[in-house]
């Protein structure tokens, strides 16, 4: 029986020439990752069982992204926290206001993730770096805790279930829509316990930052991790980002999936999540039309450069409708100067939307855009879950940039290839 | 110990809002314990008490603060089918019982006596008069949890300084 790619980084990381589903292991760590929220949690702990010493300060990362810069007092203590604990341990990946930026658009862009290594993170939304073929998964601050004491963390072996990309994606589709469309058809729960492992010629047509949007939410759908398979577009992406040595895995052709999921991207469309789960999604076109007071483009989820293109081009020379708040948050700093450069900033601002510097900010409901009662926001974050962004009783539909951006101009949800 | 019952996918969002995640204090995350889901839970939950759910209950945000909340109640324990993963390994590594047993996830009703036994597994519904026995936990995780939570284990083990 042949193993899955994410069984054979696991193997590998455990020392184990091979692993099963279900079966429990101690992985090597090759970083540990948390959060403004999180990471405060986890020194407590830390603390608190009497550890003195991190495993290794190249190791972990912090990036205080979620309530900064800082929205209150209480929000401005954890971060004061976590960063005495970074500068009292030489934490070398510290990212505060001024260099941070959203985290899994962030340590992608700084090199720290690559094909083949292990990362775990106090952020559900770790499992981005499947994109570049690593192995990563969300944790809880005890786990980090753990990480960053002893660089190992026990690990139920995933079983997987097989995504095969067809075709390839059409004008105005993207990633969002693949992997909207996925959870709508396994749920929020299709992938519990297991590994969602990509693969199929449709990959090849995905750009990274395609890739990276999928394997985001596949936490969406229950999953432990989503992985891609290491092509040269993953190569070319780390050219010049990572300079230490990395593997590529590749599944077995006798890799044993629990069962196998085919989408055909030519038939795509562009795909929306009703409230409030991630799993009621809609074409656009049943969904067309449903009225809007805000429209946020940004996140771990669609807030890179390529998604930025996306929605400026739609956006270029014409003005967001007067019923609609429009937030466009660049997720890194590079990404902010790249978008300046191209002059994509300028026709945000010159459509009427307001343009934040990086911050989760309103995915959470957090700050830059909290919702009161009764109000509906058409996002390109991942969650729309009751009061995610606000008031019980407001309102996110999910969407790509290109669906989003086309609402913010419409004034209620609208079909960006109309 | 009387029962709070919910659906399925109750997420983390709802458990704990994240407009309170800026105070991870166990009190103050008690004071607002699944406010966006049952305004008056926080009021009225006493010591003891237990939260009965649906499917994939966690899901969403690997939050700690979810199931810390959960414990500064003094819940007894969360019983439902499944939970989602990082939820879980949260309940597990901070000591906040849980138990995976879809039949009596879905036959026990809101305001229910009833009584669980960890060490067989058993739980009991008095009202109903009706036992169900869930799936033991592995032996790996029922030592990190015998050893009180996951840092206690490792210290136990003497892996970390």
């Amino acid at each position: 029986m042949g193993m899955t790619m994410t069984q054979k980084i696991l193997a590998k990381h455990a020392g184990l020439d091979k692993v099963e589903p279900g079966q429990l292991i101690e992985a090597k760590l090759d970083l540990v990752l948390g959060n403004d929220i999180t990471t405060p949690v986890a020194i407590t702990e830390f603390e608190k069982a009497g550890f003195t010493q991190i495993f290794d300060r190249a190791r972990i990362a912090v990036v205080l992204d979620h309530y900064t810069p800082c929205k209150d007092i209480k929000s401005a203590q954890l971060c004061k926290q976590a960063r005495e604990f970074a500068h009292k341990h030489q934490i070398v990946n510290f990212f505060d206001v001024g260099q941070m930026g959203v985290e899994h658009a962030l340590i992608p862009e700084k090199g720290l993730a690559a094909p083949g290594e292990v990362i775990v993170g106090a952020d559900s939304h770790t499992c981005t770096y499947g994109a570049l073929g690593a192995f990563s998964t969300g944790i809880g601050s005890t786990d980090m805790a753990a990480a960053m004491a002893t660089g190992l963390l026990w690990f139920k072996v995933p079983s997987a279930i097989k995504v095969t990309l067809k075709g390839k994606l059409q004008p105005h589709i993207s990633g969002k829509d693949v992997i909207l469309h996925l959870i709508g058809q396994i749920g929020v729960d299709g992938a519990l316990y297991q590994s969602l492992e990509f693969a199929g010629e449709g990959v090849a047509s995905l750009s990274m930052d395609d890739r990276f949007t999928i394997a985001n939410m596949a936490i969406e759908a229950g999953g432990k991790n989503g992985i891609f398979p290491v092509d040269e577009k993953t190569m070319e992406y780390i050219n010049g980002r990572v300079d230490r040595p990395c593997e590529a895995f590749s599944a077995d052709p006798n890799a044993v999936y629990d069962r196998e999921v085919v989408i055909d991207l030519d038939e795509l469309e562009p795909t929306v999540a009703l409230p409030h789960l991630p799993e009621n999604t809609k074409t656009v076109t049943e969904a067309a039309g449903m009225p809007i007071d805000q429209v946020i483009i940004g996140s771990c989820t669609n807030g890179r450069i390529g998604d930025l293109r996306i929605a400026a081009a739609i956006m270029k020379g014409k003005k967001v409708a007067p019923n609609v708040r429009c937030v466009v948050i660049p997720a890194t700093q590079a990404i902010v100067l790249q978008a300046m450069e191209e002059g994509l900033i300028q026709t945000f601002i010159e459509a009427g939307a307001a343009v934040s510097t990086p911050t989760c900010g309103p995915c959470l409901g957090g700050h830059m855009g909290v919702m009161a009662e009764g109000e509906r926001t058409v996002s390109t974050t991942n969650r729309n879950f009751v009061g995610r962004m606000g008031h019980t009783t407001s309102e996110i539909i999910l969407a790509s940039p290109a669906v989003a951006a086309a609402s913010a101009i419409a004034g209620c949800v609208a079909d960006p290839r109309r | 110990m009387k029962v709070y019952k919910y659906g399925a996918n109750v997420d983390t969002d709802v458990i704990i809002p994240a407009r309170h995640l800026n105070d991870p204090s166990p009190a103050a995350l008690a004071s607002h314990c699944m406010e966006d889901i049952d305004e008056s839970f926080a009021s009225t939950v006493e010591a003891g008490d237990i939260i009965v759910a649906g499917p994939n209950f966690g899901c969403g945000s690997s939050r700690e603060h979810a199931p810390l909340a959960i414990k500064a109640c003094d819940v007894r324990c969360v019983i439902a089918p499944s939970f989602a993963r990082i939820f879980y390994r949260n309940a597990i590594n901070i000591g906040l019982p849980i138990v995976e047993c879809p039949q009596a996830a879905e036959e026990i009703q809101a305001g229910d006596q009833v009584e669980v036994d960890f060490t067989s597994g058993t739980i009991t519904d008095v009202t109903q008069g009706k036992t169900w026995k869930a799936a033991p936990f592995p032996e790996f995780i029922d030592g990190i949890i015998k050893s009180g939570g996951l840092l206690n284990s490792l210290k136990e083990r003497g892996v970390a300084r």
